[in-house]
């Protein structure tokens, strides 16, 4: 299957898949009750009406984890290609990788002792 | 035997033989591809349901015996039938949407986490010629598609305008990315094994042995199902969904059908973790007792499935045996242990391949992997257990141990 095929059929996948999530939803609208009511309608808060609007300012500690994520996700990608050409690189090849590692390494070892993967 | 092997691409067969006979033959040659291609989508798209459906019962039957119950009996024999019995309930439940929520971003997560939830199941090989797409960079497609996930759950989470959704989205982005890391290098020696991301060579790539059975395999593996775990919130990893702190997490404000999406999804999640550990690590749907006695015992794609419906089963028994971690005890996991296990797992694989192959590899590089990674535990678990276990003060005096005689 060549590649170009391969990708056309996902996306022909995706438009079904996209179909087999409406559809429930969809054919549900025909069966499912409709009783409005102001205390069903409200926001759920174990019975208290909500004091207060949750659209608000957000703990940082959220946003350390996002870019520790997005570091070593790049990271990831850039270890991939080497990885699958591995044996027909050979080892200076894996010396360099040993390298990069390294640095990664160094990194997390940086984030860890600062503090920046602590769960506060 | 080569009938019950290749039933389900007979069965396709048949299903071209229609419009074979019914259009004419240059147009039937023009479209056989489409064809073929939207015979496959619908069989996938009703095998994820069915699958659900069995999963859901499987669940709550294997739970409760694990819990002295007996779970769903009432309708149908050994309560069969409660899936289907659930589902039309679902259906004909009231859609609440509350006032407060943002509706387009309300509705639309439902559908934003099933899809890629089905689309992962494109590049599954369940068996001999029964993958959908051979895609050359399978498991990139898998890392991608399955981080779409968590914008399913910040969408939910956010638009639900609702406290318990909220925190439970965050801290699903803040655990999925997490433990997305651990996921993806845990995949690193085995593409450096296989040469390849199609999960296709993968599986070929085994025939000489499981993967599983190696040191870095076997390491990876562990990584991988337990990232894996992490990464479709299953017990013990279900922070953002912990009943007793968060009533039902991001989907709080969701009734009837999209919930039910919700639910499928995750169902769906497990079993494509099952799926993949099992195409990466044991052989996918190679029958293990082939190179032994020169012919196959069960069908290709019936052994894809036994193998998968243990490790679902694993998931379960995680479910039925350990509590919940807490949250930074969990990020903490993902950072802390797997991630620098993960790294490790990439010089084991390089010794494994620089080894001269034959028994001195399988005793030297499960000598010297094994002590590497249980030095790095050891290494990596003692500053944790000190700091868990540290503060507290050991009691100064004996506790008193003479038996207490029992009133009569």
């Amino acid at each position: 299957m060549s590649q170009e095929l391969a990708w056309g059929s996902l996306g022909i996948l995706m438009i079904f898949a996209t179909i087999f999530a409406t559809l429930p939803i969809a054919g549900a609208f025909f069966f499912r009750p409709r009783k409005a009511h102001d205390g069903k309608e409200s926001t759920y808060e174990c019975g208290l009406h909500p004091k207060k609007d949750t659209w608000n300012q957000i703990n940082i500690q959220y946003y350390l984890f996002a870019l520790a994520f997005l570091i070593f996700s790049i990271e990831i990608l850039y270890v991939y290609p080497w990885a699958i050409n591995f044996q027909k690189l050979g080892p200076i090849a894996l010396l360099e990788m040993f390298i990069f590692l390294g640095v990664l390494i160094v990194g997390l070892a940086y984030a860890w002792r600062k503090g920046g993967l602590e769960w506060k | 035997m080569e009938m019950i092997e290749q039933l389900f691409v007979m069965l396709k067969q048949a299903a071209l033989a229609l419009p074979q006979a019914l259009l004419p033959a240059e147009l039937y040659a023009r479209y056989e591809g489409m064809l073929s291609l939207v015979i496959g989508i619908s069989a996938i798209l009703v095998f994820a349901p069915a699958t659900m459906l069995f999963l859901t019962w499987m669940e709550r039957k294997v739970v409760a015996r694990m819990q002295k119950r007996y779970g769903p009996n009432r309708v149908g024999k050994f309560g069969a039938l409660q899936p289907f019995a659930d589902g039309i309930k679902m259906f004909m439940k009231e859609d609440i949407i509350p006032k407060a929520v943002d509706p387009l971003l309300h509705s639309l997560a439902p559908m934003v986490i099933l899809i890629p939830a089905v689309m992962i199941f494109a590049v599954m090989p369940f068996g001999k010629d029964m993958i959908l797409v051979d895609l050359n960079i399978a498991i990139l497609f898998i890392m991608s598609i399955s981080s779409i996930e968590t914008i399913a759950i910040l969408m939910a989470g956010w638009s639900s305008r609702n406290a318990y959704s909220l925190i439970s989205s965050l801290r699903a982005a803040a655990q999925v990315i997490s433990y997305e890391i651990p996921l993806g290098f845990s995949m690193v020696a085995v593409l450096m094994m296989a040469g390849s991301m199609s999960t296709l060579d993968i599986v070929l790539a085994q025939q000489g042995g499981w993967f599983v059975l190696t040191p870095w395999g076997f390491l990876g593996f562990l990584i991988f199902f337990l990232s894996g775990a992490a990464e479709v919130n299953r017990t013990p990893f279900d922070v953002p969904e912990a009943e007793s702190e968060l009533v039902a997490g991001f989907h709080t404000e969701y009734s009837g059908m999209k919930f039910g999406l919700f639910y499928m999804a995750e169902f769906l999640g497990a079993f494509a973790i099952a799926a993949f550990s099992i195409t990466f690590f044991f052989g996918g749907w190679l029958d293990p007792f082939e190179p032994l006695l020169g012919f196959a015992i069960l069908p290709s794609w019936l052994w894809f499935m036994l193998k998968t419906y243990v490790l679902v089963f694993v998931f379960f028994w995680f479910r039925g045996t350990l509590p919940r971690l807490r949250v930074d005890l969990l990020l903490n996991f993902a950072w802390k242990y797997l991630l620098p296990m993960a790294l490790l797992n990439i010089p084991i694989a390089a010794l494994w391949f620089y080894l001269p192959a034959g028994p001195i590899r399988w005793v030297a590089g499960w000598a010297i992997g094994g002590s590497l990674i249980f030095g790095m535990h050891q290494l990596l678990t003692y500053h944790r257990v000190k700091k868990l276990y540290g503060r507290y003060e050991r009691p100064s005096r004996p506790v008193v141990t003479e038996s207490v005689p029992l009133k009569s």
